[in-house]
């Protein structure tokens, strides 16, 4: 399948004079979990608004499901979204939050929410504003998946949970995106857990996209390479996206391929996703994108320990 | 083969049509049964203490009126009944400014505050249909309930204005009327849901709508109304007890003189009627002076109901369509 589930252009949105989202073009392709990551302030939850139509661009075009309008009906009927703080209506209960999805959408898995609801111990009855914070994240998410969509977007679905309900919800969620196919976008700025969740990168930072691409290729395209600390000036062959240099040792995290050849005195090992995204967001001037190289070379700064 | 990859989800190209608008029927009552249920309490409360005290002064009115003018009616009826009514009609002008702040304002204000919106408007059936729909469906149960409430109202004032006590079309009791009432529910109603929309907060924008919906009904009693259609004039000194009196001046030899009230009016009668006990008019006509009054007669009472009626249905339609308009390109 080569549809995008997310594709923009040029993407922009500002609140006054504030640029919360800058020259954003993306390709995320369906059939992934994409993980959206970057610190606060990135424009995370601006591009995840956009996409799912709360938000007009300010400049740019983005679109969804292969090529429908953001918000429009196609697109909404396709697209489930579980906001940031899993908002639901505190008054109304388990039972009557199932019925309100029903009634507001043309497609919706009654047996499978209630199925979902009882294995997750939701009693209907209860308010929702009486579940715990993450039974209502559960909650938020069953409706979501309870509308078959095609594409799940969670903005920060776990910030707010313990780490038990964090591991269920992401659960869930694999199992929608493994046995349903359904492609998921999620934002965090939690690294941990991605490596085990996500197969699709984009990292943003200072309201740009800094990388993005499917993890596979860009663990494949980085290395760390660890060797004398005198040496590491001296490594240009390969750009370098963070180093860091300790009294002996200096450790380059590097965009280069496996078969490289490793410098002289140095030791070439895999990045782990946490590692690779860490580095980047420490440089934001760094970027690995698809497509034309643009501004890779940024020379980065020492972060000396 | 498609079927088997994607279970129980239709293909992309199926054509896709939209959520019924009937769903929203079940969708609006369940999110505010609450607030329909503080109108009809009120309303309720209201309707049966009408009920009641109606049918004494009913009662009261039938047994003494005869005639309206007489003696027996000013003690019985008038006298006993009529200061109750006039405080029941003043507290009833805020009737349909609590109504429509109540529920009109957190309609929107409450999603917004809460950060619902971000659930309610990406569900397939689309913000504005979900927004229009709900504001369509509140107006009319609450512009009903309106009208019902103030047919009982009018069958409870019917011994006043029979009785000359009340008059139909003054300020008092206008916009309590059969057509009004429900125009100035719905107006109220229409205000709260766009200052919702704007404010974005709920106990703010129930604030705001209380301070527009009164200034504009103020505004309307006080200027507005009597300009409708254009007063009669006259200078006979009898009208019928039914007359709307807009203003009333005196002149003399053609010239203005002074108002129906102030000074001007007070230092004449006092220098040309220094001791009789007449009224000014009587005391001033012998002197040269004509007393020229302009007014609504009662027989423009429904025209003025369906004039009052039609510009604020106008006026609520504009707002609510402000409001869909708002959240329809709203950016969040």
């Amino acid at each position: 399948m080569t549809m995008n589930i997310i594709e923009t252009s040029g993407l922009g949105k500002r609140y006054g004079s504030t640029w919360a989202l800058r020259e954003c073009t993306l390709a995320i392709p369906a059939g992934h979990v994409a993980a959206l990551v970057g610190p606060n302030g990135a424009g995370k939850t601006t591009l995840l608004n956009l996409a799912v139509g709360l938000a007009e661009p300010a400049a740019g075009t983005v679109t969804v499901l292969g090529g429908l309008p953001a918000g429009s009906p196609a697109a909404l009927d396709g697209i489930a979204f579980v906001a940031q703080d899993t908002p639901v209506y505190k008054n109304l209960s388990a039972a009557d939050m199932l019925h309100l999805t029903r009634n507001l959408n043309g497609r919706f898995d009654q047996r499978y929410a209630e199925t979902r609801l009882a294995e997750l111990g939701i009693p209907p009855n209860r308010k929702a504003g009486k579940l715990s914070g993450g039974q209502q994240a559960q909650l938020a998410l069953t409706l979501a998946l309870a509308r078959r969509p095609r594409l799940l977007v969670l903005d920060e679905p776990v910030a707010m949970l313990d780490p038990i309900a964090r591991h269920d919800f992401m659960a869930l969620v694999m199992t929608a995106a493994a046995d349903d196919g359904v492609s998921v976008v999620l934002s965090s700025h939690v690294l941990t857990e991605l490596e085990r969740v996500a197969d699709y990168l984009v990292l943003l930072s200072r309201v740009r996209v800094q990388v993005a691409g499917g993890v596979e290729d860009l663990l494949a395209s980085h290395r760390l390479l660890t060797g004398p600390a005198a040496e590491a000036d001296r490594y240009t062959e390969r750009p370098v996206v963070h180093a860091q240099r300790g009294q002996a040792q200096a450790h380059l995290l590097v965009r280069a391929a496996a078969d490289d050849p490793i410098p002289p005195g140095f030791q070439a090992h895999p990045v782990g996703l946490e590692e690779l995204a860490m580095a980047y967001l420490r440089e934001p001037g760094a970027g690995a994108l698809p497509g034309p190289a643009r501004g890779q070379h940024t020379q980065p700064s020492e972060v000396t320990r | 083969m498609t079927a088997l990859t994607m279970p129980g989800r239709p293909k992309h190209d199926a054509g896709l049509r939209p959520v019924p608008w009937r769903r929203m029927a079940w969708v609006t009552w369940r999110q505010h049964r609450a607030a329909l249920a503080g109108v009809a309490a009120l309303l309720g409360a209201l309707a049966v203490y009408l009920w009641l005290t109606g049918l004494q002064l009913h009662h009261a009115y039938a047994a003494d009126c005869h005639p309206a003018g007489s003696l027996g009616c000013a003690m019985n009826f008038t006298g006993r009944y009529g200061i109750t009514a006039i405080i029941v009609s003043i507290f009833l002008q805020a009737v349909p400014a609590l109504t429509g702040a109540f529920a009109g304002a957190p309609v929107l204000a409450r999603e917004l505050e809460t950060g619902t919106f971000r659930y309610a408007w990406t569900q397939g059936i689309g913000r504005w249909r979900w927004t229009l729909a709900k504001l369509v469906l509140l107006a009319v149960v609450l512009a009903a309930a309106a009208a019902a409430f103030s047919v009982l109202f009018s069958w409870y004032n019917q011994p006043f204005f029979a009785a000359g006590y009340a008059v139909p079309l003054s300020t008092r009791v206008f916009d309590l009327g059969e057509v009004a009432f429900a125009a100035w529910t719905l107006a109220a109603f229409a205000i709260g849901v766009l200052a919702g929309m704007l404010i974005r907060r709920v106990v703010p924008a129930i604030a705001a709508t209380l301070a527009v919906y009164a200034g504009l009904a103020f505004a309307t009693g006080l200027w507005l109304r009597q300009h409708y259609i254009t007063p009669l004039l006259t200078t006979k000194l009898n009208l019928p007890s039914s007359a709307w009196i807009v203003s009333q001046w005196y002149t003399k030899g053609g010239k203005y003189a002074f108002g129906a009230r102030g000074s001007g009016i007070v230092n004449a009668v006092s220098r040309l009627c220094p001791s009789s006990n007449v009224s000014p008019a009587q005391c001033l006509t012998p002197h040269g002076y004509t007393q020229w009054t302009s007014y609504q007669p009662g027989s423009r009472f429904w025209p003025f109901q369906w004039i009052e009626g039609g510009w604020l249905l106008a006026l609520s339609v504009l707002l609510i369509a402000a409001a869909v308009w708002l959240v329809r390109r709203r950016a969040a």
